[in-house]
């Protein structure tokens, strides 16, 4: 049995891990970089490690370190929460060799789903719809307007190895591809060290919609229904909600059905998402499965009831998952808005010292935060300082009680997106469900009045 | 005269041009990375990189002048 986990992360997330530790009487080893010697999750563990410098590949991403860690404080298992290594097939790989257990499925799984071509590959021989798009990845400008003309512009230009909307761009006509390719394939080589490319059909009016999956190591796999993650911005989520308000029962149940047969037929194994697009006529087509756990986890378990988290800790305990499909109940609407350290109208990065600090507080609403008081949001990692999450009964509640949790949400020093989520969350499109992925794109104009407003 | 300004706070990543350069307007200067963001700086007018304020690897506040171009 697991009874120490080291977790691999810094900020919400870690201490998110840490809490789910805590009732199942595991103890907990934070890692942590010279940049958060003072936050809460390094508090909060049972033991915290210095592993470097703020920089991600000095300490976050320094596999040998944190292994050495690991030994020496002789945990069990390591949670990489998401991001930095959760999607590393040679941490997975290391962490094996040392008889540590990776919380997550198997390194081979991550390889294969990480991967963008041959993720499509698996999923279309597993029979799920695919987007029309390149077969192999593209190396060269020259391949990409070839390509580009077979599939039909506007295109979706991706990174093979990309993440986080990190070398991907819409490209309408051969004369901005060439551009496009050069730029994303610079970017892709410097961020993922593979500039290799590829693309897809865009689709127009389509909306995120993800379906939660949990495998365990006796052959078993469930769905945990949907999350619609349509609002984005340089496409990374800012707004999800749960169920969508999109999808119909019928759709609902076989895009979950999908998902399931899809995890099944590759083996998968611990907690994963499946990401599709879903077109206006509610045709769904596979974008790509998240091998981790997700940042946007909380509003599944807000609506099932069940915490992710420490199901993923049962699962790497090799027991057998404890609820059947069947008993997988959908009840309320959950929203979540991720509170980004940005400015509002520009989505330009803002670190910098929080001031003051207060969250709002009640019975429906739960915050996922990094911070719980006056703190330091530094430029090196990712400028998600919290997520707000809030249940209702229904979606008119949960956006009633999402605006008003956003009001009294107290962040002062720097600059947020609140006022863009406060914006978002009183538009008359938003509130009427119209959230395609294009939605603050489309309503530009219309959420910056309101922010001038508001500031 | 007029300075090229930082559009927000973080590391500068790189310089992509040399003092004496001619530049054109929307060119970019610099490229300034912040919380796993990169953000090309360009010069709004076309002229010659009088002076470069910054070296890579400095840690810019939002408003601070990267470069003077005349």
């Amino acid at each position: 049995m697991i009874q120490k986990i080291l977790i691999a992360n810094r900020g919400e997330i870690a201490l998110r891990i840490m809490r789910a530790c805590r009732p199942l009487s595991i103890k907990t080893v934070a890692v942590y970089s010279e940049a958060d010697q003072e936050a809460d999750f390094v508090n909060y563990a049972d033991e915290s490690y210095l592993i470097g410098t703020p920089p991600v590949n000095q300490s976050y991403l320094d596999t040998d370190k944190i292994i050495e860690v690991a030994k020496k404080a002789g945990v069990d298992a390591i949670h990489p929460g998401y991001g930095f290594l959760s999607e590393s097939k040679l941490f997975a790989n290391l962490c094996e060799a040392n008889d540590i257990i990776f919380i997550g499925p198997s390194a081979d799984l991550i390889e294969q789903m990480g991967d963008k071509v041959s993720s499509r590959k698996l999923m279309e021989e597993a029979g799920v719809p695919i987007i029309p798009g390149s077969k192999d990845v593209i190396l060269t400008a020259e391949d990409a307007i070839i390509e580009a003309k077979a599939i039909g512009y506007p295109v979706m230009l991706k990174a093979s190895a990309g993440g986080g909307g990190i070398g991907m761009q819409i490209v309408s006509d051969p004369d901005n591809l060439k551009e496009a390719f050069i730029n994303n394939s610079k970017r892709a080589e410097q961020f993922f060290g593979d500039g290799s490319m590829f693309m897809e059909k865009l689709l127009v009016n389509s909306r995120h919609i993800e379906v939660q999956l949990l495998g365990d190591h006796h052959g078993n796999v469930i769905h945990l229904y949907e999350r619609e993650c349509s609002i984005q911005r340089r496409n990374q989520k800012v707004i999800e909600e749960a169920p969508s308000t999109f999808i119909s029962e019928k759709t609902r149940e076989l895009m979950g059905k999908t998902a399931v047969k899809a995890a099944k037929s590759i083996g998968y194994t611990n907690a994963g998402t499946i990401e599709f697009l879903v077109d206006e006529n509610e045709n769904f087509y596979f974008l790509e499965m998240n091998t981790r756990v997700q940042v946007e986890h909380g509003i599944t378990e807000e609506v099932t009831h069940i915490d992710i988290v420490k199901e993923q800790i049962k699962i790497a305990n090799n027991q057998k998952l404890s609820i059947s499909q069947s008993e997988v109940n959908l009840s309320g609407h959950a929203i979540e808005g991720r509170i980004y350290a940005e400015d509002p109208v520009t989505s330009f990065p803002s670190p910098g010292q929080v001031t003051h600090y207060r969250e709002p507080v009640g019975k429906h609403i739960r915050v996922e935060s990094a911070i719980s008081g006056p703190s330091a949001i530094t430029h090196f990692y990712d400028p998600m300082i919290s997520k707000l999450i809030v249940k209702g009964s229904d979606r008119n509640e949960a956006i009633k009680l999402f605006q008003d949790a956003l009001e009294s949400y107290e962040l002062k020093g720097i600059k947020t997106n609140i006022p863009m989520l406060k914006a978002i969350a009183q538009s008359e499109e938003f509130i009427n469900g119209k959230t395609t992925t294009d939605f603050i794109e489309k309503n530009k104009t219309k959420l910056h009045e309101i922010i001038q407003e508001e500031l | 005269m007029k300075e090229v300004k930082a559009v927000m706070a973080g590391n500068m990543w790189k310089i992509v041009v040399a003092e004496g350069d001619t530049v054109e307007a929307g060119q970019d200067v610099a490229i300034l990375e912040s919380m796993k963001m990169e953000i090309p700086i360009a010069t709004e007018q076309a002229g010659t990189i009088k002076e470069l304020k910054v070296n890579e690897g400095d840690f810019i506040n939002e408003g601070d002048v990267i470069a003077i171009v005349e």
